[in-house]
C-alpha cells in the first residue's frame, strides 16, 4: 500500500479556479450524505481504529490468548531491553531500512533518469524492471529460493565466472541470510520506486531545464540544481512508501527464511508475528508492534518536520 | 560516432539489466516444465532436458492450488468491489459537500491506512474470534475492506474534488438529490481513478499473506499466497512442482496487469506528483 498526495499536477492548478468550495452547495445535510460518510468510517473504525487502540493497551498486559489479559504496566518494554533476539531484530530492521530503502531509492531514481527520455526500446526496459511489482512477495520469495538452491542459478553463475570459493548455502548461512533476503526485496522495489520517479520527472516543467541550459549549466548541474529540488514532493512520497514498506516487510522473509537461521534474518515484524501467534505471547507481541509503530512515526515525522522547516 | 557508441552502450547496459530482472522469472517458468528425473540428474541450475506439464497437474490438484485460487478470488473480488464502493461514497460526500470536519475525517481515514498492520494483527485476530468470523473468508474480506478504505477514499477524494462544480450545480437545479448526483454525474466521471485503484487493489489483496494467516487457520480456506508456502512443505524437494505452483499463483495478477496496464501504472504513480 502506498502513501499519497493530492492527485493533481502543479500545472493543472490554476489559482482562480481553486475556490469552488465557496460555490459548492451548502445545503442542509441529507441523511443519505451522513450515511455516505458514516458507514465507511464505521467499517474502518471497527477493523482499524479500535484494534489499534486495543493494540496499545495489550502491550501493557501479559496474555496467552486464553485467559483474560493481565495488566502489567511497562514490564513488556522492560523485558525487551534485555531480549537479545529483539535487539537483533531491531538491528536487522535498521539495516533493512538503510540497505533496502537506500538502494531502492538510488536504483529506482537512477533507472528513472536513464529511462525518462522516450526512445526506441525504452518501453521494454521499463516493463522489464516493472514486472516483479506485479508479483506477490511470496511468489518473489519462491522465485529466488529456486535461484539460491544449492547448485541453483546463483551458484551456477559464480562457478562460470570462476568464483566457486564464494559458494555457500545462501539462505542457511547466518552470515548471508539477511542479505540474501534483501536482494529479492530490492529486485521488486526498484521498479516501483522507478515508476514514482518517472511520474515526478514528467511533471517537471521543461522550461526550467531550458533556462538552465541557456545559463550554461551542464548535465550534472542541471540534475542537482533543477531536477533534484523539483522532486522534493516525490521524495517525501518515496520516503514514506519505503519506511512503511520496510517496517511492514514480512512476506519475503517468511517465504524465504522465517527469520532464521538462528534469528539471523529476523525483523521486528517477523519476530512480532512469531511471538504472538506461535509462542502465544500476545502482550509481548503487542509491545513489539508498538515499537514498530513508533519507528514508523519517528522516521516519517522527522522527515516531514525537516521538509517543512526548509520551506 | 560518439553518439552511436553511447546509444549502443545504453542498449547493452539496459539489456543486461533487463536480463537480470527477467532472468529469474524465465528460470522459474522453465523449471516448472521440467520433469523430476531431469532435475535430479542435471540439478536445478541446468538448462531443461525434458518437457512436462504434469507439474502443473500436481500443483493444481494434489497441491490444492485450484482450491486456493478459488479462495483467493472469493476474497479478492468482493473486497475490491466493496472497498471501492464504500470509498467512493465517502469520497463523494467529503469532496462535494461541506460536511463539518471533513478534512479531519479524511486525514484520519488516511492515517488509519498508514498504520503498520502489525499493531492491528492481535486485536483483529481476537476480534474475529469474538464475533465468530475467525477462520472464515468473511473475516478476511472484512479486514481487507477496513484496512484499504482510508487510502482509496483519499485518492478518490482528490480526484472528485477536482471535477468542475458547474455540472453538479446544473444537476441540482434540475432537482437531483445527492444520490442521483453521485450515480449519474460524479461516478461516471471518476471511472479512470476507479479503474486504477481497482487494478492496484486487486493485486494488493490477491497478493496478501499477512492478513490471511492472521484470520485463517484451516489449510482448505487459505488463499493462494499462504497455500504456496504450504505447497513448499508438501513437495519438499520437487522444485519443478513448486515452480509450477509459483507460476499459477502469479498468473491472475499478471493478467490483471496486462489488461489494465495503463491504469495500473498511473495508479502506482498517483501521488508521486504533488
Amino acid at each position: 500500500m502506498t502513501v499519497l498526495a493530492p492527485t493533481e499536477s502543479p500545472r493543472q492548478r490554476p489559482a482562480p479556479d481553486r475556490k469552488p468550495s465557496r460555490r459548492r452547495p451548502a445545503r442542509r445535510m441529507s441523511p443519505l450524505l451522513v450515511a455516505f460518510v458514516l458507514v465507511p468510517f464505521a467499517v474502518e473504525s471497527i477493523w482499524v481504529f479500535w484494534p489499534a487502540l486495543q493494540g496499545f493497551y495489550f502491550s501493557l498486559t501479559r496474555w496467552d490468548g486464553l485467559e483474560p489479559p493481565q495488566f502489567i504496566g511497562l514490564d513488556n518494554y522492560a523485558e525487551m531491553a534485555g531480549d537479545s533476539v529483539f535487539r537483533g531484530a531491531l538491528l536487522n530492521t535498521v539495516i533493512w531500512l538503510l540497505l533496502f530503502g537506500g538502494l531502492s531509492v538510488v536504483g529506482g531514481f537512477g533507472m528513472a533518469l536513464l529511462l525518462q527520455k522516450e526512445r526506441r526500446g525504452i518501453g521494454f526496459y521499463r516493463a522489464a524492471l516493472f514486472t516483479p511489482v506485479v508479483f506477490s512477495l511470496v511468489v518473489t520469495g519462491l522465485v529466488w529460493r529456486v535461484f539460491y538452491q544449492p547448485d541453483g542459478l546463483a551458484d551456477q553463475v559464480l562457478r562460470t565466472i570462476g568464483l566457486e570459493h564464494l559458494i555457500r548455502p545462501w539462505l542457511a548461512d547466518p552470515q548471508t541470510a539477511l542479505y540474501a533476503v534483501i536482494l529479492p526485496a530490492l529486485w521488486r522495489q526498484i521498479g516501483y520506486v522507478m515508476v514514482l520517479y518517472l511520474a515526478g520527472l514528467k511533471a517537471i516543467d521543461p522550461a526550467l531545464h531550458e533556462a538552465a541550459r541557456v545559463d550554461g549549466a551542464n548535465g550534472w548541474q542541471r540534475l542537482w540544481n533543477v531536477t533534484v529540488p523539483q522532486l522534493r514532493g516525490v521524495n517525501a512520497v518515496v520516503l514514506s512508501v519505503i519506511v512503511i514498506d520496510s517496517l511492514r516487510s514480512f512476506d519475503i522473509v517468511w517465504a524465504l527464511t522465517r527469520g532464521g537461521p538462528y534469528h539471523s534474518s529476523e525483523l521486528l515484524s517477523t519476530y512480532m508475528y512469531s511471538t504472538a501467534f506461535q509462542s502465544l505471547r500476545l502482550g509481548y507481541g503487542s509491545a513489539i508492534a508498538v515499537v514498530i509503530f513508533g519507528l514508523a512515526l519517528a522516521v516519517i515525522l522527522g522527515y516531514l518536520v525537516r521538509a517543512f522547516r526548509e520551506d | 560516432m560518439i553518439r552511436k557508441l553511447r546509444t549502443g552502450g545504453f542498449h547493452l547496459g539496459m539489456s543486461l539489466v533487463a536480463l537480470l530482472w527477467l532472468g529469474p522469472i524465465l528460470w522459474v517458468v522453465s523449471m516448472s516444465l521440467r520433469s523430476f528425473d531431469d532435475i535430479a540428474a542435471n540439478g536445478v541450475g541446468s538448462l531443461p532436458h525434458s518437457f512436462t506439464l504434469d507439474t502443473y497437474r500436481q500443483a493444481w490438484t494434489d497441491g490444492g492450488q485450484m482450491r486456493a485460487l478459488v479462495n483467493s478470488m472469493l476474497v479478492t473480488v468482493p473486497s475490491v468491489l466493496l472497498s471501492l464502493a464504500l470509498a467512493a461514497v465517502a469520497a463523494f460526500a467529503l469532496a462535494r459537500f461541506r460536511i463539518p470536519g471533513r478534512r479531519t475525517i479524511l486525514l484520519l481515514m488516511l492515517a488509519g491506512n498508514l498504520l503498520p498492520p502489525q499493531i492491528l494483527l492481535i486485536p483483529v485476530n481476537k476480534f474475529s474470534e469474538l464475533i465468530g468470523l475467525y477462520d472464515t473468508l468473511w473475516a478476511l474480506i472484512a479486514v481487507q475492506v477496513g484496512f484499504g478504505l482510508g487510502f482509496y477514499t483519499f485518492v478518490l477524494h482528490g480526484f472528485m474534488r477536482d471535477l468542475p462544480g458547474e455540472i453538479q450545480e446544473a444537476a441540482m437545479i434540475d432537482g437531483a438529490g445527492p444520490g442521483q448526483i453521485f450515480g449519474r454525474v460524479i461516478l461516471p466521471l471518476t471511472r479512470p481513478a476507479l479503474a486504477a485503484l481497482g487494478a492496484l487493489s486487486f493485486t494488493w489483496i490477491f497478493n496478501d499473506l499477512l492478513w490471511a494467516i492472521t484470520v485463517l487457520r484451516t489449510d482448505d480456506r487459505m488463499p493462494v499466497t499462504p497455500a504456496l508456502l504450504g505447497l513448499q512443505g508438501q513437495f519438499v524437494s520437487s522444485w519443478n512442482v513448486i515452480a509450477a505452483g509459483t507460476v499459477i499463483a502469479a498468473v491472475p495478477t499478471v493478467l490483471v496487469f496486462l489488461r489494465f496496464q495503463r491504469h495500473f501504472v498511473s495508479g502506482l504513480a498517483i501521488g508521486a506528483v504533488k
